[in-house]
């Protein structure tokens, strides 16, 4: 047998754009993150062809997870059509030759930037987020090394102090978006900058999430099925952004995640911030009859 | 009639705190050489010394925050046995949280000083484990109000607060657990004399009425006179002498200690 029979032929570019090594230190790292739910694991975070920072971390678990048939959805802050969700959905579908959706019950693997969709996601679906800053206790110790240890130790007393303090200073917790939240009982992590509004969506889900920040070079995951606690105190209960009375002015869809917008005379009008879900809804009142998955809040309210 | 009488027994208290033989030096510097040390259920350990005579190391190597190159280290208490310089990480974290209060000699060591003071009492509470809001600010202010603290500072941040407000606010955290020993190190340093003697006043008070072995580090035999019941004195990462303060006091053999002791009156 010669060299040349067992190598593969010339190839301008891997499938799916990054090379076999690269894919594998991805796999083993998700294997790691999904052993242990909501712990940080490193990885070699590698060069794609876009800024860090702009979702290169979501990129890279994508495109290590994408075979043909996968039909892969990309949202940024909720919409479908902003420039850089239909980028990056352009760029995976250009080099790993994937069909493309908008619709959430559609697809396989949703990428996702700051949000999750509306619609109650099934076993066989993927949700990858993009994160920006990883480290849930990086506000309250900038040293990484003794953070780690923290994570180690489940040393979380500052995390909670820091809800204490919001609530002495304000009378109630500001933080918005990525709450901190108790994954299996064990590890705790930021959801990326999630609204408050999704993160009870991941607890107990029945989807896999991989959450990965390309810059910071971490990777985390909430497996099937696993229990996600935003940090509260037993007497002070959690409480999700109070848009489940807001009406959508384009779709008239209420009880969903909206997003404000200002208009001349200072009052605001609001939007969907799914905005599939704002497509679905108008088309299902123009009697086009698609199909609207289940929600997973019910008249603005998330059920028990 | 025949009268039983119970067998003779010698009652015995053990120390509550023990120190067998602990050395630690940092490079070619040694700051504690082979030093024993205990106290008793309730009693109040004075240790005195000139300045850089390893009783800060001491006091650090009590509260587990460093651990010495020798020696053994225990705790008469329900659940702690064996040697407690051998525990992990994690179960010496626990410990600490939960039976050793310290305050320190400088309050931005004890003390976060950008979060509120009832925060910093609160943290203790919160590492234990308690998740209710109201029981939080329920015993922080308790705390506060046990060690003296003007309860209308509750959430005024430490850094605004005056020296001897701090020390008490490091005093309110390391008694908010009801801890079975309390290590202070110059509780009273670098506070103007009328202050000093308010805070002293707390501390005596505090040992009056929770009963609480403590161990007080200072190079202020004023303070050492007014606390403690044993004294401890140290010379060079050495002990030279120890007693009941009365005789250390009044009868000071070794002549260092006759020196420190003369040197102050
Ligand atoms: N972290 C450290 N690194 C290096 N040397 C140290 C360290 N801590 C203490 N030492 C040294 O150990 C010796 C004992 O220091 P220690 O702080 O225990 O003295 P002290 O008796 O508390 O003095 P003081 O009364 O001034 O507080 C000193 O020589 C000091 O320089
Ligand atoms: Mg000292």
């Amino acid at each position: 047998m010669s060299l040349t029979a067992l190598t593969k032929p010339w190839e301008a570019m891997s499938y799916g754009f990054l090379d076999g090594s690269a894919k594998r230190e991805l796999r083993r790292k998700m294997l790691k993150s999904v052993a242990v739910p909501g712990c940080q694991m490193p990885y070699a975070s590698r060069e794609v062809p876009m800024a860090r920072g702009w979702g290169t971390g979501g990129l890279q678990v994508s495109l290590t997870l994408v075979n043909p048939q996968t039909r892969v959805k990309v949202i940024d802050q909720g919409a479908d059509d902003s420039v850089n969700a239909a980028s990056i959905r352009r760029f995976i579908a250009r080099v790993a030759g994937t069909p493309t959706t908008k619709d959430a019950l559609d697809a396989d693997l949703i990428q996702s930037r700051h949000r999750i969709p509306e619609e109650i996601l099934r076993e066989d679906q993927v949700l990858v987020l993009q994160v920006p800053n990883p480290e849930p206790l990086r506000p309250v110790q900038p040293n990484m090394s003794i953070a780690r240890q923290m994570h180690a130790d489940a040393d979380y007393g500052r995390m909670w102090l820091q809800l204490y303090e919001q609530i002495v200073r304000s009378g109630r917790v500001m933080q918005g978006a990525s709450y901190p939240s108790l994954v299996h009982g064990r590890h705790v992590m930021t959801p990326s900058p999630i609204p408050r509004w999704d993160v009870p969506k991941l607890h107990m889900a029945k989807h896999l999430t991989i959450l990965s920040a390309g810059r910071e070079k971490r990777i985390f995951a909430v497996p099937p099925f696993t229990r996600v606690e935003p940090l509260v105190f037993s007497d002070v209960p959690y409480k999700v952004e109070e848009h489940g009375a807001l009406t959508c002015t384009r779709s008239g869809t209420t009880g969903f995640f909206m997003n404000e917008i200002p208009r001349d005379d200072g009052s605001s009008a609001f939007e969907v911030s799914d905005s599939e879900w704002g497509v679905k809804t108008i088309r299902a009142r123009d009697g086009n009859g698609e199909s609207r998955g289940e929600t997973w809040y019910k008249d603005g309210e998330m059920p028990q | 009639m025949t009268l039983t009488l119970d067998a003779p027994r010698i009652v015995e208290t053990r120390p509550l705190l023990e120190v067998h033989g602990v050395s630690k030096s940092y490079g070619p510097v040694q700051a504690v050489r082979n030093v024993s040390a205990h106290a008793y259920p309730g009693e109040v350990l004075g240790i005195v010394g000139e300045s850089g005579s390893g009783k800060s190391t001491l006091l650090r190597m009590m509260n587990l925050e460093e651990i010495p190159e020798t020696g053994s280290y225990t705790l008469d208490l329900p659940d702690v046995s064996g040697n407690l310089f051998e525990l992990d990480r994690f179960a010496r974290r626990m410990l600490c949280a939960t039976k050793i209060g310290i305050v320190y000699q400088n309050p931005h060591l004890g003390l976060l000083m950008k979060h509120s003071s009832s925060g910093n009492v609160a943290e203790r509470l919160l590492v234990a484990g308690e998740r209710s809001f109201a029981t939080l600010r329920q015993a922080a202010t308790e705390a506060l109000d046990a060690s003296e603290f003007p309860l209308d500072r509750l959430d005024a941040p430490p850094i605004e607060l005056s020296g001897g407000m701090q020390q008490r606010v490091q005093l309110a955290k390391a008694i908010a657990l009801e801890p079975a020993l309390l290590l202070l190190d110059e509780p009273t340093t670098g506070l103007d004399v009328s202050v000093q003697a308010l805070v002293l006043d707390t501390l005596k008070r505090l040992q009056q009425d929770r009963q609480i072995t403590m161990v007080i580090v200072s190079h202020d035999l004023g303070v050492i006179r007014t606390l403690a019941d044993r004294v401890m004195v140290m010379r060079r990462g050495e002990v030279v002498e120890t007693g009941l303060a009365d005789q250390i006091f009044q009868d000071p053999q070794h002549p260092y200690t006759q020196q420190l002791v003369h040197a102050k009156l």
